[in-house]
């Protein structure tokens, strides 16, 4: 501290207590004007800032809470999405009538429970007035493909042309069976393109023979290739005439030596609307045909109908997504208690520096505010970077190639507004027992 | 009665401590004139403090008159006091209470704050009264990088900033050495002298209280003694 006289120079820019004066400070107007509520906002971020380590720990829980609710819910509904396109992609106008009583149904294509669905079960079903765009019965079995470089275990299947319409397949190369295929039941096979590939390689397919149960087939087509599915791809399939498959491969006349089986029978409506309609007349059809109405017995075929799977799953992959969300919720919550716990030793460390903000002319409101606005950051903040860390884990996985994230804006803004909330809520109370200390207590606080 | 500043008549501080009823202020009437200079004295459990916190808006009396500036101040509360506090008084504390994280200037800024000053005016404003004490060179310095002197000497810097009707200072010198007092006391003497600022202290020392020009002696929550040295 300087000793030094100074000359009577109106400079103040001294630090000698009996410096001369400096420009009196006018009056302040009095106008009433309130608080710069910026400037709260911004002694709010201070102490945020302040205290690094401590706000991070605190926003943890709402980071973890928000990133997973993010996180699970863009995985649920990728994985959601694929099931459903996967199934959309059957076709959701499709229904398929097996063989069995409904008490064993499932989706499987398993010919062996019952012996009751026969080709002329299919040809009486395509002869109802109905609105069908196709009819397409099938036999199925597995078999030993042998083509003269390599063979190869296959699904055989035996169909009619309406087989294509129903499944939505293409060929790449040659044809699909037609009408005269199977009225001649004649040694064709068309192959799926990874059977194709397995049997000639990149070679030539298209002419090759084949052998299937001791019987040559000429290979006529191969199909597009279709890609994985939850229900076995027909990539793998070997596909022959109804009639080929019926009478000369697997041998699958009926009892009587009349008919022969059919394994399932595809029923593509013109509008999937109509699908009730239809069952509810095949059934009477049906039972007509297996005389099942004379002795009450129960139906002995049933019905797989790809929308009702879609609702099912639907359904259930929407119940997951719910249930995985609301686990994530209550972390939020976990993490909303941290943070009234950290607001509540911070209101009591800062007892002093509220007590001199009332002392100088704070209003209750006005400290409210200040540690609402703390916790609505400690809440915002951590929600945004767990909005980082969910968006993150999403892309990751979806990287991977596991599923396909969706990530949903809207579900995004719920889960910050939802943290938002959270922060409001658990942080009123801290910032009202703040707002209501005594100034002289507060002031006497050590 | 224009220069009457503090008009106190009867006023009365009962607390009820479960079946223990203390009069801290049993019935004490002063006027306090614009420019004045006095100093509140008295032992422990005087009432000193209790009149300080009423003289200062910090407490409602349980009855008594309060006219501060002209305005009955008696009967308000809560958000009311702390307009009234905003407006007209200026604090300085023993302890200095400064925020520790923030530097001098927006210590000093800090009052005009809840008074909805723009950034630009408390800016200005803070400067000059930062510069009014002496610590125009040291504002962006955070108190820890203060000695106490300096720290004292930011809080009246902080009272002033507002243009209080009223500086109280409650023990300014009590955590200080005695050649750092006499500058303080110093500081707030000009300030009386040069601005004709009203200006009251509370101190339990005798020569800390001869700066003032008027000494109120409490005992037993009573006004026992109304000297003029000045």
């Amino acid at each position: 501290m300087t000793t030094q006289a100074l000359p009577a120079a109106p400079t103040a820019q001294t630090e000698r207590p009996d410096a001369a004066p400096a420009a009196l400070l006018p009056p302040l107007e009095h106008d009433g004007r309130s608080t710069d509520l910026w400037e709260i906002v911004r002694i709010a971020f201070d102490s945020l800032l302040a205290n690094k380590m401590r706000s991070l720990l605190t926003m943890l829980g709402i980071i973890i809470g928000v990133g997973s609710v993010v996180a699970l819910l863009a995985l649920g509904t990728g994985a959601s999405n694929a099931i459903t396109g996967e199934i959309e992609a059957i076709g959701t106008n499709v229904l398929t009538v097996s063989p069995g009583s409904p008490d064993s149904r499932g989706p499987g294509q398993s010919s062996e429970p019952a012996q009751t669905l026969t080709l002329k079960d299919a040809e009486a079903i395509a002869d109802l007035p109905l609105p069908f765009a196709a009819v397409a019965p099938s036999f199925q079995s597995s078999a030993q493909v042998v083509a003269p470089a390599a063979d190869a275990s296959a699904t055989i299947v035996g169909v009619t042309p309406d087989y294509a319409v129903a499944n939505t397949l293409t060929v790449s190369e040659g044809a699909f069976i037609t009408e005269n295929h199977v009225s001649g039941a004649s040694n064709i096979v068309v192959l799926g393109a990874t059977l194709a590939e397995d049997l000639f390689g990149s070679g030539q397919v298209i002419g090759q023979t084949v052998r299937i149960e001791g019987q040559s087939l000429r290979v006529i087509g191969v199909l597009a290739e279709e890609g994985g599915s939850a229900f076995g791809s027909v990539d793998d399939y070997a596909i022959v005439p109804i009639t080929l498959a019926q009478q000369r491969l697997f041998g699958a006349r009926t009892p009587d030596g009349n008919d022969y089986r059919v394994s399932s029978i595809a029923i593509v409506a013109e509008d999937s609307s109509d699908l009730e309609a239809i069952e509810s007349r095949i059934t009477i059809l049906l039972r007509d045909r297996h005389q099942l109405d004379q002795d009450g017995s129960e139906d002995d075929f049933n019905f797989f109908n790809q929308a009702e799977v879609l609702d099912t799953l639907t359904t259930v992959t929407s119940l997951i997504t719910a249930f995985l969300g609301a686990v994530a919720g209550i972390s939020l919550l976990v993490g909303g208690i941290g943070i009234m716990n950290i607001m509540l030793v911070s209101v009591t460390e800062r007892t002093r520096e509220i007590g001199l903000r009332k002392a100088v002319g704070a209003r209750g409101r006005d400290i409210l505010f200040q540690f609402v606005v703390e916790s609505l950051a400690l809440s915002l903040t951590g929600g945004l970077i767990g909005v980082a860390v969910g968006v993150s884990i999403a892309v990751i996985v979806t990287l991977t190639g596991l599923i396909t994230a969706s990530i949903d804006i809207g579900a995004i803004l719920i889960a910050l507004g939802f943290a938002l909330m959270v922060g409001l809520f658990f942080g009123i109370y801290p910032a009202q027992q703040a707002a209501r200390l005594d100034p002289i207590e507060a002031l006497r606080h050590e | 009665m224009h220069n009457s500043i503090i008009n106190i008549h009867d006023l009365r501080k009962i607390y009820q401590m479960g079946d223990v009823r203390v009069e801290a202020l049993a019935g004490v009437s002063f006027t306090i004139q614009q420019g004045e200079f006095v100093a509140i004295m008295g032992p422990s459990g005087s009432g000193k403090s209790t009149l300080m916190n009423l003289i200062g808006c910090l407490d409602s009396p349980t009855s008594g008159d309060y006219d501060l500036d002209g305005e009955a101040v008696a009967t308000l509360s809560g958000d009311d006091l702390a307009q009234v506090r905003a407006r007209k008084l200026g604090f300085v504390f023993q302890q200095y209470n400064l925020l520790a994280r923030q530097t001098a200037l927006r210590n000093v800024e800090m009052p005009l704050v809840y008074r909805g000053i723009p950034a630009a005016e408390r800016h200005q404003r803070a400067t000059t009264a930062l510069n009014i004490v002496g610590m125009g060179p040291r504002m962006h310095h955070r108190p820890k990088e203060l000695s106490g002197g300096q720290q004292q000497r930011v809080a009246i810097a902080r009272a002033l900033v507002g243009s209080p009707t009223v500086l109280l200072a409650d023990e300014p010198t009590g955590a200080l050495d005695t050649r750092t007092s006499a500058e303080i006391m110093d500081i707030l003497q000009r300030l009386n002298r040069e601005q004709r600022l009203t200006i009251i202290l509370v101190t339990h020392e005798s020569d800390i209280a001869a700066y003032a020009g008027r000494t109120l002696l409490m005992r037993d929550g009573l006004l026992i003694e109304d000297r003029r040295t000045a």
